[in-house]
């Protein structure tokens, strides 16, 4: 099928749980996820790094799946949009966001969702400059900004920690 | 969009994948973090048979200061990585700054400095720094090292003084002479610089600047901010997507200054 380029046996963590599959050296980790794990939370867009639509989580770490190959997430902890509501409750920043009415289409979410959870790991006070500067790789073509930078705010404000 | 098939190969040590590049000659690419190879690959601009990934070459890794003072980056370093590094942050602050403002977080955690070199995209900001703070490239190949000088590694649009089978291991940043001050300044409507300055501020009261994205690699500008001034009219530019050759020409004299200020303050 494939000009005996051999498969990658590819295990890593899923959203908490032990994934096993056999992947194309080539094949993409957004489609691996959405087309053969059946997660569709993660979306295509821009597909060249730019838009933010694609972002997961490696080891805690926002990335954009349409320009990564699923063979480097061998052994890492890969959290996607599903993975974070915990026994059927959102995570604070989906809450966040539904307080706050922070989507219009929706489309950007997912990855905008994770790209916070990403941004409050890294700097659990940010500043309204700091907020800003790490959603600029984010893009909303509703133009919904105002909306999630104030419920990013609000998370900074009142999360728990240091 | 999906690249051409190829075969990935995982060595772990750089003789083994100096020996996969031998091997397979033009048929392969070095491959790290992929932001610039992997988008290239699936845009079919480019097609590799073998793509020789160099993420398990530890010794490719970490940030060290020599006794000299010399930084040396390992080539797999990533723009997060260096943006947060504490020899980076305490010796090269400018650097830090400069890598915090790359692109977007996503492609700053994925993405390596070695990656970002060897690309040779017009549009970066790491060269035009690099060459103003006198850095180096270290290129190792299969009958041993040879070193480059930043200035001379860049030699046009997405071409460097890599020779096919060679990789590039690290990159050497020379001490700052004590009271030295550095900066980069860049901006740009799209995901890269439309133009970047980089500014050193040397003890004796003189200056080095530097420029970068305005043709297809950094050019030294001038040692005064009154000869950027009058010279502006007549820097090398070309005018691209980013902008025409006049705005680049403005946002250099803009950016020069910018550069200073953060040098003086």
């Amino acid at each position: 099928m494939n000009n005996n380029i051999p498969l990658i046996s590819l295990g890593f963590m899923l959203n908490g749980q032990g994934v096993s599959i056999d992947v194309e050296p080539r094949e993409l980790l957004v489609d691996v996820l959405r087309d053969r794990l059946g997660l569709t939370g993660t979306k295509r867009s821009c597909d060249v790094e730019i838009c933010g639509a694609c972002t997961v989580l490696v080891d805690g770490l926002p990335v954009s799946s349409c320009s990564y190959l699923a063979a480097d997430v061998e052994g890492r902890d890969v959290v996607t949009i599903e993975g974070l509501a915990q026994e059927g409750r959102l995570d604070p920043v989906q809450r966040a966001f539904v307080k706050y009415g922070a989507m219009q289409c929706g489309f950007c979410t997912p990855g905008m969702v994770l790209a916070v959870k990403a941004l409050l790991t890294l700097h659990p006070h940010p500043s309204t400059e700091t907020i800003r500067h790490f959603l600029r790789g984010n893009i909303c073509r509703c133009t919904g900004y105002v909306k999630i930078i104030e419920a990013v705010k609000d998370l900074a404000e009142h999360q728990s920690g240091h | 969009m999906l690249p051409a098939r190829f075969c990935l190969h995982r060595p772990s040590t750089t003789a083994e994948a100096l020996a996969l590049l031998a091997e397979h000659g033009d048929e392969a690419t070095p491959y790290a973090g992929g932001t610039e190879i992997l988008v290239a690959m699936k845009a079919r601009v480019v097609n590799y048979r073998h793509v020789v990934d160099l993420k398990r070459v530890d010794p490719l890794r970490g940030v060290i200061r020599r006794g000299d003072g010399t930084i040396v980056i390992g080539s797999l370093s990533t723009h997060h990585e260096l943006a947060n590094d504490p020899l980076i942050r305490e010796f090269l602050p400018a650097y830090a700054e400069m890598s915090e403002n790359i692109a977007n977080i996503r492609v700053r955690v994925v993405g390596t400095l070695g990656g970002n070199l060897c690309f040779a995209e017009p549009h970066a900001d790491p060269p035009t720094l690099l060459c103003a703070l006198d850095a180096s490239v270290v290129l190792a190949g299969i009958s041993g090292e040879r070193i480059v000088s930043m200035a001379d590694f860049i030699q046009g649009d997405f071409a460097t003084a890599r020779h096919d089978g060679e990789l590039l291991v690290r990159v050497e940043i020379p001490p700052l002479e004590s009271g030295a001050r550095a900066a980069y300044r860049s901006f740009g409507q799209l995901e890269r610089p439309a133009a970047g300055v980089a500014a050193v501020h040397l003890a004796g009261g003189t200056w080095r600047f530097w420029a970068g994205a305005l043709v297809s690699k950094p050019i030294m500008l001038a040692e005064t901010a009154e000869e950027i001034d009058q010279r502006a009219g007549r820097i090398d530019a070309h005018g691209d997507l980013h902008g025409s050759a006049k705005y680049k020409r403005h946002l250099v004299g803009v950016l020069a200054r910018r550069a200073m200020r953060a040098c003086l303050t």
